[in-house]
């Protein structure tokens, strides 16, 4: 397993935000570094979904400070995010049914002609880079032609992720991708994972399966109603005192 | 295509023209039946009216009103067709065409405007009506269905108010008149003819040097030759035939023009492609930095203006505007046509060819039952049962491929 060094590429230090009369994060820390897989996880409404939503930038945070490879950035917006390096896959997977793999993994961002002042799409540079991409990350698409209505879960997640990392993105947050899949297909995003990792990006995983997380993690961040309990190394912490530290029946560190 | 498969349920695709066939079988089983039952259904239509008018359904003179029948409700059937490939509906494009023939007509008659700029101001419009539609229908989030539901009954007032007491106008102006009564005969339409299958040709073989330049998978060169021989095949027919009457209509040349064009639009740009990704998933194509709103606005604008085309060239044909332009079964046979041919009412599927095959199924069903003299009641109950027979087929093939995946 990597371990990771020197300046992390996103770090976030007491970051607050409130929803009304719900204070959803108080006083919150989250980093990630290069070539590293950190997991986000805790109970229902411990925070993890805003968390990631303020890296993403979709719910600017109400204090805080973030770095971006050491330096002090502002979130405001989901162009902010993606500005900077961060790709986000929702749950969701945000993909066109309609359209096949190229299509999708292009979409926003189609590349045009050299003579493309009229915006004609270059299909065959994009099919190119299609195939090469996947083949890299070791995905298992039989006809980038296909349209994603006739792919599997797992097939629909690896090409969600691999949109992600298309466009260079340091950092790449993963919200919950193996909840609906079956075991040979959670075995293939997490290899997708690792694969993602050994490139060098920063990937943040949450999950609510415990078992992915000491799979793919190297380090496993808590939070605990809106609070950070604590970070640990995946191959040191225990499945059991993990729970614990989720439920709150002990206590995490205090500084780290 | 990856080659590294494991998986024994992914069927193996075989290169060459075995493949192919194979592969195209194999998207028919799973109901992935794309425009074939329209086109046996459109020679289906044929045989019956050929038959049963003892041969007149086949006559050039038919066949040459047939087509400048089909010219108008064609072109605005375009326009319907971006429409619905986002998902959207639009009811004005029949009021629409008869309101900007009757500005364009008013201009030109009453006002003495030229032909061309009236046309131009008739048409621009449209372009203006639809930028309206598809301004209120972002800004203030209301379903299309609504915003034109308002605008059909809105802009039929517009027309009679534009058309005053007169109420009808006739066209005399040699410019409007002569955009649906020029016809080509001889090296003029052969020469259309030849431009037509020398794109489908060239286009087919460009492709196919351009993929495999790269390394990538591309249809044999049989299949890509015997597209464009058939393509070749029936313009060659349809130009002989149509030349043994008055000859190639000019509406029809405008027509295939606007669909090319169109075609091209659609599935080779960006625009095309972000039309698609809205008509998919709306909330994807967002996330994805598409200006979704600017897109929905830009169809509504092309919609109304080749509604406002399809009118003049209707108007054209008629030498007038009444109070009844585009009113009645325009509208419905535009929407008609474009499902027809195999446009999803849901968004994201289809293509620009649809309007013209659908047309032409509409066009020869309307055609043909003139020619045996049916009553309107029972040519409206027959349209009907096609229109519901070519969507419920559609439907069937589309849960076939659904719960076969």
């Amino acid at each position: 397993m990597t371990v990771a060094q020197g300046t992390p590429l996103l770090e976030m230090q007491g970051i607050s935000k409130r929803f009304g009369a719900v204070q959803a994060l108080t006083d919150v820390r989250f980093d990630v570094c290069a070539r590293e897989v950190v997991a986000l996880v805790g109970d229902n409404g411990a925070g993890k979904s805003t968390l990631i939503k303020a890296i993403a930038g979709i719910y600017p945070i109400d204090e805080g400070t973030i770095r971006w490879e050491g330096r002090e950035v502002t979130i405001h917006t989901p162009n902010d995010s993606v500005a900077l390096g961060i790709a986000t896959v929702y749950q969701d997977l945000a993909l066109c049914d309609n359209l096949d793999v190229v299509a999708n993994l292009y979409l926003g961002r189609e590349s045009a002609n050299p003579a493309g002042a009229l915006g004609v799409l270059d299909e065959v540079a994009m099919e190119q880079r299609s195939i090469e991409v996947l083949r890299r990350l070791s995905v298992k698409i039989p006809n980038v032609r296909t349209a994603i209505a006739s792919l599997s879960g797992g097939q629909r997640q690896s090409v969600a992720v691999a949109r992600s990392v298309l466009w260079d993105n340091k950092v790449v947050l993963l919200d919950e991708p193996t909840a609906a899949l079956g075991v040979a297909q959670t075995h293939e995003v997490l290899e997708l994972v690792r694969r993602l990792r050994d490139e060098g990006h920063g990937v943040v995983l949450i999950s609510h399966n415990l078992a992915d997380v000491f799979e793919v993690a190297d380090r496993i961040t808590v939070l605990r109603l809106g609070r950070y309990v604590g970070t640990y190394d995946a191959r040191t912490v225990g499945r059991e005192q993990l729970v614990a530290l989720m439920t709150g029946a002990v206590p995490g560190e205090v500084a780290r | 295509m990856s080659t590294m498969l494991n998986d024994p349920r992914l069927v193996a695709e075989q290169p060459g023209l075995r493949g192919v066939i194979a592969q195209y079988r194999r998207r028919i089983a799973q109901g992935d039946v794309g425009q074939l039952p329209v086109v046996v259904g459109l020679l289906l239509i044929w045989g019956i009216f050929y038959l049963a008018s003892d041969g007149t359904f086949f006559v050039p003179q038919n066949l040459v009103n047939l087509s400048l029948q089909m010219a108008a409700v064609g072109t605005i059937a375009v326009g319907v067709v971006f429409v619905l490939l986002l998902g959207e509906i639009n009811l004005t494009v029949g009021v629409v065409s008869g309101l900007c023939s009757g500005l364009m007509a008013v201009l030109n008659v009453k006002l003495g405007v030229p032909g061309p700029i009236a046309v131009l101001a008739g048409v621009g419009a449209g372009l203006l009506i639809g930028v309206l539609h598809g301004l209120w229908i972002t800004r203030f989030r209301i379903p299309s269905f609504v915003v034109t539901l308002a605008g059909l009954i809105g802009w039929q007032g517009a027309l009679l108010f534009v058309l005053g007491n007169t109420g009808t106008v006739n066209l005399r102006d040699d410019f409007i008149t002569g955009l649906a009564g020029t016809f080509f005969k001889g090296p003029v339409a052969w020469m259309f003819g030849t431009l037509f299958v020398v794109y489908v040709a060239g286009n087919g073989v460009l492709a196919r040097r351009r993929r495999l330049a790269a390394g990538l998978t591309a249809d044999p060169s049989a299949v890509v030759l015997v597209r464009a021989a058939i393509v070749a095949l029936f313009v060659i027919a349809a130009l002989y035939v149509l030349q043994l009457d008055r000859g190639l209509p000019l509406s029809v040349v405008f027509l295939v023009g606007l669909i090319v064009v169109m075609d091209y639009v659609v599935r080779r740009t960006r625009f095309g492609r972000m039309v698609f990704a809205v008509g998919g998933n709306a909330e994807a194509a967002r996330r994805a930095g598409i200006p979704v709103a600017r897109v929905r606005i830009a169809v509504f604008a092309i919609a109304s203006t080749l509604a406002a085309w399809g009118g003049v060239m209707a108007s054209s044909r008629l030498l007038a505007v009444n109070q009844s332009a585009g009113s009645g079964d325009v509208l419905l046979n535009a929407i008609a046509s474009a499902v027809i041919g195999g446009t999803s009412l849901f968004g994201g599927r289809g293509t620009v060819w649809a309007a013209l095959l659908g047309i032409l199924v509409i066009q020869s069903i309307s055609n043909g039952m003139d020619l045996l003299s049916f009553e309107p009641a029972v040519k409206q109950m027959i349209t009907g049962s096609v229109l519901l027979a070519a969507v419920t087929i559609d439907a069937i093939a589309r849960r076939g491929r659904e719960a076969g995946r």
